[in-house]
């Protein structure tokens, strides 16, 4: 579904990561850890397609692709559910209701209130829900599970592996404090470019 | 394609973005008459300055209103994609596959109605205060209908520079002023031959021609530059 074939990324003619080969099917998740600062974010953020790599190949055959970064792409002057609401019109097709989903992410007291007046967790919660709104094959989670409580990472949990045995794909990255359990986990440790 | 996984239809993307905006500018009043405000107050400033000499006032009227304009104009430019920018969600728009050029377009189209109508609006009231003959006030009226669209058209260009930048702001009224030089010579040009009787309709014709071309060039190059800017 996705697959990389030794992909850099130059910044200031400085390799951020040593090259990165890996080849992603249905219902395989990988796991790309590394300490801070060795280019997680950045190996993402090349997967999505919005930075391109300086070198190697990348291919991407995945029919519709979801993203949760660092941030987390929530207006502060709208609720939740408008919020939501926006993202299910502007995407078009949703197979699931903006209320059931808030119900899934345990945000239905806070559902009327504004962003702004979200705590972290809760914000995470509320942008993860997106990736509930409509049916993407591929999953790249940029720290997914920074800033949720137990319940939380449990839920993130729960939320992966119906999607990976729905036949979906996943990349996650994590600075590893917790670990997704599913069979079909690869894991990828980032070097820093400056490491080589 | 799986239907079920078929991405939605570019305009129901593009009203929910127009609605999303229009709401949001709705939530963040001030920010809403900020530039309005800054308008009034410029366009007062000149009778203080200058003497209220009605023929003077007259005279320099088509100056005055066009260039505080364009001042508010580029004061509200930067707020075209600066939040979208900050908070992520610009990159989301461009990995729902949508042509960004299209989502370019949805949101200038929402600047103009949020910064540009207002003052298309207010401009009798302000042709008035300067004392501008009433035969030339309905060409006034026109040449901003037609030109403050195109300020912010090529603005958005300037804006998808310069937003990487902490303070992008200043060097943005340095790289879009020079360009907004023609509109302002041609616009000013009109609404003076109008009040001098003599033929207008060619300048109106440059602003037309000017509002087609940047209408169909500029989001192209807004989705080019907010494209560099991201990455």
């Amino acid at each position: 579904m996705l697959s990389a074939l030794k992909i850099t990324l130059e910044r200031y003619f400085q390799p951020v990561f040593q090259p990165v080969s890996f080849d992603l099917e249905a219902g395989g998740l990988l796991l790309v850890t590394g300490a801070n600062g060795c280019g997680k974010t950045t190996l993402i953020r090349v997967l999505t397609g919005v930075l391109h790599p300086s070198s190697g190949r990348l291919s991407n055959r995945a029919r519709g692709m979801a993203y949760v970064g660092h941030y987390l792409a929530i207006k502060d002057d709208l609720s939740v559910i408008e919020n939501l609401r926006f993202a299910r019109d502007f995407i078009g097709t949703s197979e699931r209701r903006v209320g059931e989903v808030i119900h899934e992410v345990g945000l239905d007291r806070v559902a009327e209130q504004l962003a702004r007046t979200l705590s972290a967790g809760q914000r995470k919660r509320c942008a993860l829900a997106r990736l509930l709104l409509s049916k993407n094959e591929l999953w790249l989670l940029d720290e997914p599970y920074s800033n949720l409580d137990q319940e939380g990472v449990a839920l993130v949990d729960t939320m992966l592996t119906r999607h990976l045995e729905g036949g979906g794909a996943c990349v996650l990255a994590t600075h590893g404090a917790h670990r997704p359990a599913w069979r079909g986990t690869h894991d990828y440790e980032l070097l820093s470019g400056a490491a080589a | 394609m799986n239907p079920e996984y078929a991405g939605g239809s570019l305009s129901g993307a593009f009203a929910a973005l127009v609605r999303r905006d229009l709401l949001l500018a709705f939530r963040r009043r001030t920010e809403l008459l900020f530039p309005v405000i800054f308008l009034l107050v410029v366009i007062s400033l000149f009778p203080l300055g200058i003497g209220p000499s009605p023929q003077l006032l007259a005279r320099i009227a088509p100056g005055v209103i066009w260039i505080a304009a364009l001042l508010a104009t580029v004061i509200s430019l930067d707020a075209l994609f600066r939040s979208d920018f900050e908070d992520g969600t610009l990159e989301q728009f461009v990995i729902s596959g949508h042509p960004l050029t299209l989502i370019a377009l949805a949101k200038i189209a929402t600047h103009w109605l949020v910064a540009g109508l207002p003052i298309v609006l207010l401009s009798p009231l302000l042709a008035l205060w300067m004392n501008l003959p009433t035969e030339s006030l309905s060409v006034m009226v026109v040449t901003l209908a037609l030109g403050t669209p195109i300020l912010s058209l090529i603005g958005s260009i300037g804006v998808g520079l310069t937003i990487s930048l902490k303070r992008g702001g200043q060097l943005l009224s340095l790289l879009v002023f020079p360009l907004y030089v023609p509109i302002l010579i041609i616009a000013t040009a009109a609404v003076m031959a109008a009040s001098d009787g003599l033929p207008y309709t060619q300048f109106l014709g440059l602003l037309i021609a000017g509002l087609i071309t940047s209408v169909t060039l500029a989001p192209f190059a807004a989705a080019a530059a907010l494209k560099i800017s991201l990455s």
